[in-house]
C-alpha cells in the first residue's frame, strides 16, 4: 500500500464505536460547522451585508426577448430615481468586457441572447431603489431570429465549440455481426442546481487598492482572475474569499465570476461596497444550469443479451455562451458506457448554441446524461429480447482486465458485482420480486416494480493540469493548529474531512485544529471544488503539509526523549516512542515538543501541494487515462405507481456505494443519499419548461420559482432508506486509502427512472417495452402508462407535442442495420483545451497570450 | 432579558427575549428583511414565496390544544408590521453553539439535527430548526408507541408503526416540515432527527409559555410617504375603512401579499391586517351549518373542526403546506378568487356559502353564485368575507382529489372535490344527490354541472354502475376548458378529471389497494 493510502493503526475495527483516541479519520463526526448551522450562526456571504458600513445594492436589467440587438440603452431615467447611485453598463469596464474564459460571455452585451439576459446593473443605496431605477431603464431592442430547443438548434446546425468522438472497434462490423439490433432516441431534460442560496458576492476595495470580494464561488481562483480581468488589474490585486456556499452542485463552479467581477466594478468606481445579491427569479433566468441533452443511438445484442456494438450521437443543449460545455460533453462520451463493457462503441458529440441560458457543471458534469442513454436502451431493449433488465445489466458488468472505450482498464472492476450481489442479499431482491409479483397480479390500479441500475464514476478532472492542489498548515506556539487549503466548502463535507486528515497526520486531537475559510491570498491557483475531487486533492495537500511539520517536529521529539526520530510517534496529543505509552516510556505531550521545537527555530508551518500522478489524456483523439480510479455503486429501488393519475412514491431503495476506506462516514452516507435524491429528482420531477411558442414569450423559462419548479421534498424521500459503504474498499494512492463522494451517487437514482419504467410495463402485457420521458412527472408516468395499456406502441390520442417526440425503440427487420446517427462533420474541430494550444501554439498566437494565461476552464 | 429599543406604545416586536422597534421600517418590509436587518441573519430567503422555508421562525399565536402554540411561519411573507405587540423566535433564539465566551447550548432539536447529518450546507437548517421546534412544542403531540417501545429511529422501517409514513414514534407529524425544502441531505437524516425527539423537559421555557395567553391583539399603525399599514382594533373600524379607501389591500396570513410584494414589486398604498379580530375567528357547529370565521388559520380549521368535515378533513392536509396553513386561511383563499386555489371546489361541493359584512350590514352568498370571473367575485367594495357556512348534514361520500406533481405542497394542475349522497337499495346503491366541483379547468372554479346530472341516479354498486360510472367520467372529463402549461397538458387535466371519479368509485367500492399514492 502507498503511503498516502496509509491510515494509522487502529484498535477497533468498527468505526461507530471509535472513541476520540482512535484516529480522526474514518469516524462518523458531524459537520465542522453543525452547531452553527442549527443556530443561525454560520455565516454565508450575504449575511456580511449587514455587517458591512454603506453598502451599495445591485440590480440586473434583464431583458426580455431571447435573441436582440441592443439598439439604444436610456439610465438616464434610473439616475433621476432617489437613491440610485450608479449604472454600470459596458462603458465603465476598464478592462476585458467578459465574464468568462472562452471570450463569448460578455459582461454587458451588445447582443441579448436569451430572455433574462442582464443589459446593465443598477446600484442604490437599498436595493429597493436599485430595482426601482432597474424599472426606469429604457432599453430599445430589434429582435433577431432565436432557438430555442436542440431539436431547432440541430436543425438550423447551430453548433459551438469541439465536436469530440470517441471509437474502438468497428461499429458497423459488431452490429453487423449482432443478433438483435435496436435504434431509438433519447431526449432529456436539464436541471435547475437550486441551492437554497443563490449567487452572491460582496466587494470593495481595501488598503492600498486591494480589491476584495467576498463571494459564494466554488472557484475562488478564477473568480479571482475574471475579476482582475474585467477591472485590468493583475490577480496579485484582487482577493477572493469564500466563507461557505449554501449548496454549490456545480453552479458556482464558473457562474459566480460576472456577478464578482460587477460588485467589485462598482466598489471599485463608487468606492464602497457593493452587494450582488440575485433573488431566485433572478438567479433561474439568468444563471447556467445542467445540460439537456438529446441522443441517437443504434445497439446490437448477441441472443443472450450481451452487448456487441453502440453507435451514439449525443447532442448538448449549450445554451448561449460554451462555458464548461466541452469538458461536459467530453465527460458525458466517456461515461456513456457506464458500467458496460462493450467491444465496438462509436459515441459522437455536439454543442449545440441555442437562446438560453449558458449551460454549465452540475453534480455529474455530463457523466448523468451520457450514462443515461445506455441505461435507457437496456430498459427499453430488455423486453424487447425477453430478458430481465435486471440480469441483461448484470451480464454486461465490466469484467476485470476489460478496459474503457477510451483505453483505460477498468481497475476493482470486480467490485461491480461485489456491490450487485451486496444489493441484492441485503435487499432480497429475489423475495421481493415475487412479493411484487402478486402485489401487481391482485391489483388492477397500482403496480409495484423494483429496479437495479449500476454506477462507474471516473475520478479525475479530464484535464490533467486541474489536479493539482495547495494547503497551509499552521502550528501555533500554543499547539493549536490551524490549516488553510485550496477547496470550497459547499456543504458535502470538505472542511470536516480536512480536519480529520490533518488531526491524523499531526496524530493531535480532532478539537486542536482549527479551518479558516478559502481564500486566494493564503493558497493560490486552485482549482475549482468540483469533479468530486475536493477531498482527494485537497487532502493529499493538508497531508503534505502536515508530514513537513510532523518530521521537523519528530528531529526535536527525538532529541527531547532521547531516541531515534524515526521511532516518534504522534497520537492524539502525545508524542511517544515505538512502545507507546507506557509507564516508564519516554513520552512528551504535543504542546511540550512545539515549545521546544519554536525554541530551536524549527519552522511550524508549512505549505503542502499535491499532484494526481499517472494521468493523462489526448482530448483530440479521446484517448488515454483520464481518471485516477473509478468509483462504483448499485442501487435497487422499488416504486408505487398510481394507474389512475401516474402518481408514484419511492418505496423503498438500497444502496451500496464504494467511498473507498471512508475519511467520515457521516459525511459520506450525507452524499450518497443527497445525491440520490437530487438524481431522482432530475429524473422524475424537476422540470425545466422553456416557452418553445412563437410569440412575445417565446425563450421565457416558464418555471423560474420554486412555486413551479418542484424540488424533491420530504415527501419525494424513499420511504426506507438503506445505505452501506463497500466494505474492503481500500484506495491505493488516495489520501488515507478513501475515494471521491460527491458526485457518483447521483446517478444510482436511475433505478428510480428505470423501475418507474418497469411498473408503468406492469400495466401493460407482459414484455411491453416503455418508452418513458425525463422527467419522468407523474403526468409522463401516466401517459406511458395509457401507452402500456394500449400495448406499447401507439401514442393517446390526447397527448401532448412533447410527450410525442421522444420516439420509440425499432427493431430492425430482419438483420437490417438501421442508419447510422448524425456523425461529426470529416472538418469537425475536436475539444482542445487552451492549456494544450498554449503549449502548441502559442507562438503564433501572440494576441492572445494575454487571455490564454488563464484560459484554463477546461475540466 | 429585555432590551428596549423601542419607545413606549411605538410598534415593536419582542424578538428571542428582546424587544425591537418597528419605528421607520417601511411597510412593505417583510419580517425576514427586518429580522435580518437587525442582525439576525439565521433566517435566510431561499424563494421569497413560502415555497422553501428557509425563513421559517416561531411565532406565539392563539393554540386549539393550549393558551398558546408556538407557530413557524415563513416570515417572508409576513409584513413585519404585522408582528406588532408579538413574540417571535429565531433559531439564534432557540441556543448557542460553543464559541468565543460560551460553552454553547443547543436546543433539543438543534442538538439532533446536528449529531445526525441533519445540515450540508447549512443554509436550510435555521428554517427546518423552527418548524421543527414548533412540532417539538406541539401541546397536541403525543407518542404514538410508548418511549421505551419506540424503535431504533436508524432502523425504522416506514410502517412499524400506528401513523407509519407521516408520523414518528414519537407523534411527530412529517407535515410540519413539508414546507421546508433541502437540496442536500435528501431528509431522511432530518426525518430521523425529528423522529428521534422526546418531550420537552419541565423546565422549557418556551414550553412553558404554552399554559398562558397569547400576546393580545394591537392595533397598529405604520406608515411612511408612500404606503401604510393598519392593524384596526375592531371589525367596525375594518369596515369604515374599506368602505372609504377603495385602495385597501385586507392581509389575514398575507400569503399572498408577500408573493405580490416579493415576486411582483407591488406595493400596496394600504395593507389593513384582519386576522387577529374576534368577529373573524369563531367556529361554530350549529344544527343547519358550521360556521367558521374567514381569518382562523387553515391549521387552526383543521384541529378545531378535528374531523367534523371529511371533506375539509381531506383537503387541508393537501393545501400548501403545513408553513403555509399556519398563515393562510379560507377568507383569503376565497378572498383573492384564484381559479386554483384548492379551497373553493371543496367549499363548492359542500353547498358552502360566504358571509360578506360591511357597513351596512352582513349578505349570505352561495359560493356557486360568488366567483364572476377571473379573480373577480360578487363581493363589493366595502365589503369583506367573514365567515364561510357548510350546510348541514353532510353528504356521506366525499373525497378530494389533487393533481401536482409534487405529492406534499404543489399547486394544482387540476382538483376535484366530491361529495356524493348514496342510498341504498334492493339491486345496490345509487346517487341520490351528487356536487362535484373542480379547480384548474377554468377562470373561476366551476360546479361539473353536467356530471353531476349524470351521476344523479346512476347505480353506484350493483349491476350496470361500472359502466354508468364510466359514462359520467368521461363527461367529467369535458367539463371545464383546461389549458396547456408548464404543470401539465390540457389532455392531461381532462384525463385526470375523469379518472378521479374512477378512483373514487374504485376506492369505495372495491377493495382497498394501497394508503396513499397521490390524492
Amino acid at each position: 500500500m502507498s503511503a498516502s493510502a496509509q491510515r494509522p493503526a487502529s484498535t477497533l475495527e468498527d468505526a461507530s464505536t471509535r472513541t476520540d483516541t482512535e484516529p480522526a479519520v474514518g469516524r462518523a463526526v458531524p459537520h465542522e460547522s453543525a452547531a452553527l448551522h442549527v443556530t443561525g450562526q454560520a455565516l454565508y456571504t450575504d449575511d456580511l451585508v449587514g455587517r458591512t458600513h454603506g453598502v451599495l445594492h445591485a440590480w440586473p436589467v434583464q431583458a426580455q426577448h431571447a435573441h436582440a440587438r441592443i439598439v439604444e440603452l436610456d439610465v438616464s431615467g434610473a439616475l433621476a430615481v432617489p437613491g440610485v447611485v450608479r449604472v454600470l453598463t459596458a462603458a465603465d469596464v476598464p478592462g476585458v468586457n467578459d465574464a468568462g474564459v472562452k471570450h463569448d460571455e460578455p459582461l454587458f452585451p451588445d447582443e441579448v441572447q436569451f430572455v433574462g439576459h442582464a443589459v446593465c446593473w443598477v446600484l442604490g443605496e437599498s436595493l429597493e431603489a436599485a430595482r426601482r431605477g432597474g424599472e426606469a431603464v429604457r432599453a430599445r431592442y430589434e429582435e433577431l431570429p432565436a432557438l430555442i430547443t436542440v431539436r431547432e438548434a440541430i436543425e438550423a446546425g447551430s453548433f459551438q465549440g469541439g465536436q469530440p468522438l470517441l471509437e474502438r472497434g468497428d461499429v458497423e462490423a459488431g452490429l453487423d455481426g449482432s443478433s438483435h439490433v435496436f435504434s431509438g432516441e433519447l431526449e432529456l431534460a436539464g436541471q435547475e442546481h437550486f441551492y437554497l442560496e443563490t449567487h452572491a458576492s460582496l466587494a470593495h476595495v481595501d488598503e492600498g487598492g486591494q480589491v476584495f470580494v467576498q463571494s459564494s464561488t466554488q472557484h475562488p481562483s478564477e473568480t479571482q482572475e475574471i475579476v482582475a480581468h474585467v477591472l485590468g488589474l493583475a490577480s496579485n490585486e484582487v482577493t477572493v474569499q469564500c466563507l461557505r456556499m449554501g449548496g454549490g452542485f456545480g453552479g458556482k463552479e464558473m457562474q459566480p465570476h460576472g456577478y464578482a467581477a460587477i460588485a467589485a466594478l462598482g466598489a471599485v468606481l463608487t468606492g464602497r461596497p457593493v452587494r450582488v445579491r440575485l433573488n431566485r427569479g433572478q438567479d433561474m433566468t439568468m444563471s447556467g444550469k445542467r445540460h439537456g441533452f438529446h441522443a441517437r443511438w443504434r445497439v446490437g445484442f448477441d441472443d443472450d443479451g450481451t452487448i456487441q456494438a453502440f453507435d451514439a450521437t449525443l447532442t448538448s443543449d449549450g445554451g448561449w455562451s460554451l462555458d464548461l460545455s466541452e469538458p461536459v460533453i467530453a465527460r458525458a462520451l466517456c461515461h456513456a458506457d457506464n458500467a458496460y463493457f462493450i467491444p465496438h462503441v462509436r459515441v459522437a458529440g455536439r454543442i449545440s448554441r441555442t437562446n438560453k441560458t449558458s449551460q454549465t457543471a452540475f453534480r455529474g458534469f455530463g457523466g448523468p446524461q451520457g450514462m443515461i442513454v445506455i441505461e435507457d436502451v437496456l430498459g427499453r431493449c430488455a423486453p424487447h429480447l425477453g430478458i430481465d433488465a435486471a440480469q441483461l445489466r448484470r451480464r454486461n458488468l465490466y469484467r476485470s482486465g476489460q478496459a474503457t472505450p477510451y483505453g483505460q482498464v477498468v481497475r476493482h472492476a470486480e467490485r461491480l458485482e461485489r456491490a450487485w450481489s451486496q444489493v441484492e442479499d441485503d435487499a432480497r431482491l429475489d423475495a421481493r420480486r415475487e412479493e411484487i409479483s402478486a402485489f401487481n397480479a391482485s391489483h388492477p390500479h397500482v403496480k409495484r416494480a423494483v429496479a437495479i441500475t449500476p454506477v462507474k464514476f471516473g475520478i479525475s478532472f479530464n484535464l490533467t493540469a486541474f489536479n493539482q492542489a495547495g494547503a497551509l498548515v499552521h502550528v501555533y506556539k500554543d499547539g493549536s493548529v490551524l490549516i488553510n487549503h485550496g477547496g470550497t466548502e459547499m456543504g458535502q463535507g470538505l472542511h470536516t474531512k480536512m480536519l480529520q486528515v490533518a488531526a491524523t497526520a499531526l496524530g493531535v486531537p480532532l478539537p486542536a485544529v482549527r479551518l479558516a475559510p478559502t481564500r486566494t491570498d493564503k493558497v493560490p491557483n486552485t482549482s475549482a471544488t468540483a469533479a468530486s475531487s475536493g477531498a482527494d486533492l485537497n487532502g493529499g495537500a493538508v497531508k503534505d503539509a502536515c508530514e513537513q511539520v510532523r518530521e521537523r517536529l519528530a528531529q526535536v521529539a527525538g532529541q527531547v526523549l532521547g531516541i531515534s526520530p524515526a521511532d516518534v510517534r504522534f497520537t492524539h496529543g502525545t508524542v511517544h516512542g515505538l512502545a507507546g505509552v507506557e509507564d516508564g516510556e519516554p513520552a512528551a505531550t504535543w504542546q511540550e515538543v512545539v515549545a521546544q521545537a519554536y525554541a530551536h527555530r524549527v519552522q511550524l508551518w508549512a505549505a503542502g501541494f499535491y499532484r494526481t500522478e499517472g494521468l493523462h489524456w489526448d482530448s483530440t483523439r479521446m484517448r488515454g487515462e483520464p481518471f485516477k480510479y473509478f468509483a462504483y455503486g448499485v442501487a435497487a429501488t422499488e416504486v408505487e405507481v398510481d394507474g389512475f393519475t401516474g402518481a408514484y412514491r419511492t418505496r423503498r431503495v438500497d444502496v451500496v456505494h464504494d467511498a473507498g476506506d471512508s475519511l467520515s462516514p457521516l459525511v459520506d452516507r450525507g452524499q450518497v443519499e443527497g445525491g440520490f435524491v437530487q438524481g431522482a429528482g432530475w429524473l422524475t420531477l424537476e422540470e425545466l419548461r422553456w416557452e418553445e411558442r412563437e410569440g412575445p414569450h417565446r425563450g421565457r423559462l416558464a418555471t423560474q420559482a420554486a412555486s413551479t419548479y418542484k424540488l424533491p421534498s420530504l415527501s419525494e424521500m424513499p420511504e426506507t432508506f438503506n445505505v452501506s459503504l463497500l466494505a474492503q474498499a481500500t484506495e491505493d494512492g488516495v489520501v488515507y486509502g478513501s475515494k471521491a463522494v460527491g458526485e457518483p451517487p447521483l446517478m444510482l437514482a436511475f433505478s428510480v427512472r428505470e423501475a418507474l419504467r418497469q411498473a408503468a410495463a406492469a400495466f401493460g402485457p407482459a414484455g411491453t417495452s416503455v418508452d418513458l420521458a425525463s422527467p419522468a412527472t407523474p403526468e409522463a408516468m401516466w401517459w406511458a402508462i395509457e401507452r402500456a395499456r394500449a400495448g406499447g406502441g401507439a401514442e393517446p390520442e390526447h397527448a401532448p407535442l412533447h410527450e410525442k417526440g421522444h420516439g420509440h425503440v425499432d427493431e430492425a427487420d430482419d438483420g437490417a442495420v438501421p442508419a447510422a446517427p448524425a456523425q461529426p462533420a470529416p472538418d469537425a474541430p475536436p475539444i482542445r483545451p487552451r492549456t494544450e494550444r498554449l503549449g502548441h501554439e502559442m507562438e503564433h498566437e501572440a494576441h492572445e497570450t494575454e487571455h490564454d494565461a488563464r484560459g484554463t476552464s477546461q475540466r | 432579558m429585555t432590551t428596549t429599543d423601542a419607545a413606549a406604545g411605538a410598534p415593536a416586536v419582542t424578538v428571542n427575549g428582546s424587544l425591537l422597534g418597528l419605528a421607520g421600517t417601511p411597510p412593505a418590509t417583510t419580517a425576514l428583511d427586518w429580522l435580518r436587518g437587525r442582525g439576525l441573519t439565521g433566517a435566510k430567503e431561499g424563494c421569497a414565496e413560502g415555497e422553501c422555508g428557509a425563513c421559517s421562525v416561531l411565532v406565539a399565536r392563539p393554540g386549539t390544544d393550549a393558551a398558546t402554540e408556538w407557530t413557524a411561519l415563513n416570515a417572508c411573507l409576513v409584513p413585519a408590521a404585522a408582528l406588532d405587540g408579538q413574540e417571535v423566535v429565531t433559531a439564534e433564539g432557540l441556543g448557542t453553539a460553543p464559541g468565543p465566551g460560551t460553552a454553547g447550548a443547543l436546543h433539543p432539536v438543534q442538538q439532533e439535527m446536528a449529531v445526525r447529518g441533519g445540515s450540508q450546507c447549512g443554509y436550510c437548517t435555521p428554517g427546518f430548526v423552527c418548524s421543527m421546534a414548533a412540532e417539538y412544542y406541539r401541546p397536541g403531540r403525543t407518542a404514538l408507541v410508548a418511549e421505551d417501545e419506540q424503535p431504533c429511529v436508524e432502523r425504522s422501517g416506514s410502517d412499524e408503526h400506528p401513523g407509519a409514513g407521516e408520523h414518528g414514534p414519537n407523534g411527530f407529524d412529517l407535515h410540519a416540515i413539508g414546507g421546508n425544502l433541502c437540496r442536500c441531505t435528501g431528509y431522511r437524516p432530518i426525518r430521523d432527527a425529528a423522529y428521534a425527539l422526546g418531550r420537552p423537559p419541565a423546565d422549557d421555557a418556551l414550553a412553558a409559555r404554552s399554559a398562558a395567553p397569547p400576546p393580545a391583539p394591537v392595533a397598529t399603525r405604520l406608515a411612511d410617504d408612500e404606503a401604510e399599514f393598519l392593524r384596526p382594533a375592531s371589525l367596525a373600524e375594518v369596515l369604515d375603512i374599506i368602505a372609504s379607501r377603495p385602495e385597501a389591500m385586507l392581509v389575514a396570513g398575507s400569503t399572498d401579499w408577500g408573493v405580490e410584494v416579493n415576486l411582483r414589486g407591488a406595493r400596496p398604498p394600504l395593507v389593513v391586517a384582519i386576522d387577529r379580530l374576534e368577529e373573524l375567528r369563531a367556529l361554530e357547529v350549529g344544527e343547519r351549518h358550521v360556521e367558521i370565521g374567514a381569518a382562523l388559520s387553515l391549521t387552526d380549521v383543521e384541529r378545531r373542526l378535528a374531523g367534523r368535515v371529511p371533506l375539509l378533513a381531506a383537503l387541508i392536509p393537501q393545501f400548501a403546506s403545513r408553513l403555509i396553513r399556519n398563515g393562510a386561511t379560507l377568507g383569503g383563499n376565497l378572498g383573492t378568487g384564484s381559479p386554483i386555489g384548492d379551497a373553493a371546489p371543496a367549499l363548492l361541493a359542500l353547498d358552502a356559502s360566504v358571509v360578506l359584512a360591511s357597513a351596512s350590514g352582513e349578505r349570505e352568498v352561495a359560493l356557486a353564485e360568488y366567483f364572476t370571473g377571473y379573480r373577480t367575485s360578487v363581493r363589493e367594495r366595502g365589503e369583506l368575507i367573514r365567515a364561510v357556512r357548510v350546510p348541514l348534514p353532510l353528504a356521506g361520500t366525499t373525497a378530494f382529489h389533487k393533481i401536482a406533481k409534487r405529492r406534499f405542497d404543489d399547486i394544482s394542475s387540476v382538483s376535484i372535490a366530491f361529495a356524493l349522497d348514496i342510498e341504498d337499495g334492493p339491486d345496490g346503491s345509487r346517487v341520490r344527490r351528487a356536487r362535484v366541483a373542480l379547480g384548474g379547468v377554468a377562470s373561476t372554479p366551476v360546479r361539473a354541472l353536467a356530471t353531476e346530472e349524470a351521476l344523479t341516479g346512476a347505480p353506484w354498486t350493483g349491476e350496470g354502475s361500472e359502466d354508468a360510472v364510466r359514462a359520467a367520467a368521461a363527461v367529467l372529463a369535458t367539463e371545464g376548458t383546461p389549458l396547456d402549461d408548464h404543470r401539465a397538458s390540457a389532455g392531461y387535466r381532462s384525463a385526470m378529471l375523469g379518472q378521479a371519479l374512477r378512483k373514487l368509485h374504485a376506492h369505495e367500492t372495491g377493495p382497498r389497494e394501497t394508503a396513499g399514492v397521490g390524492a
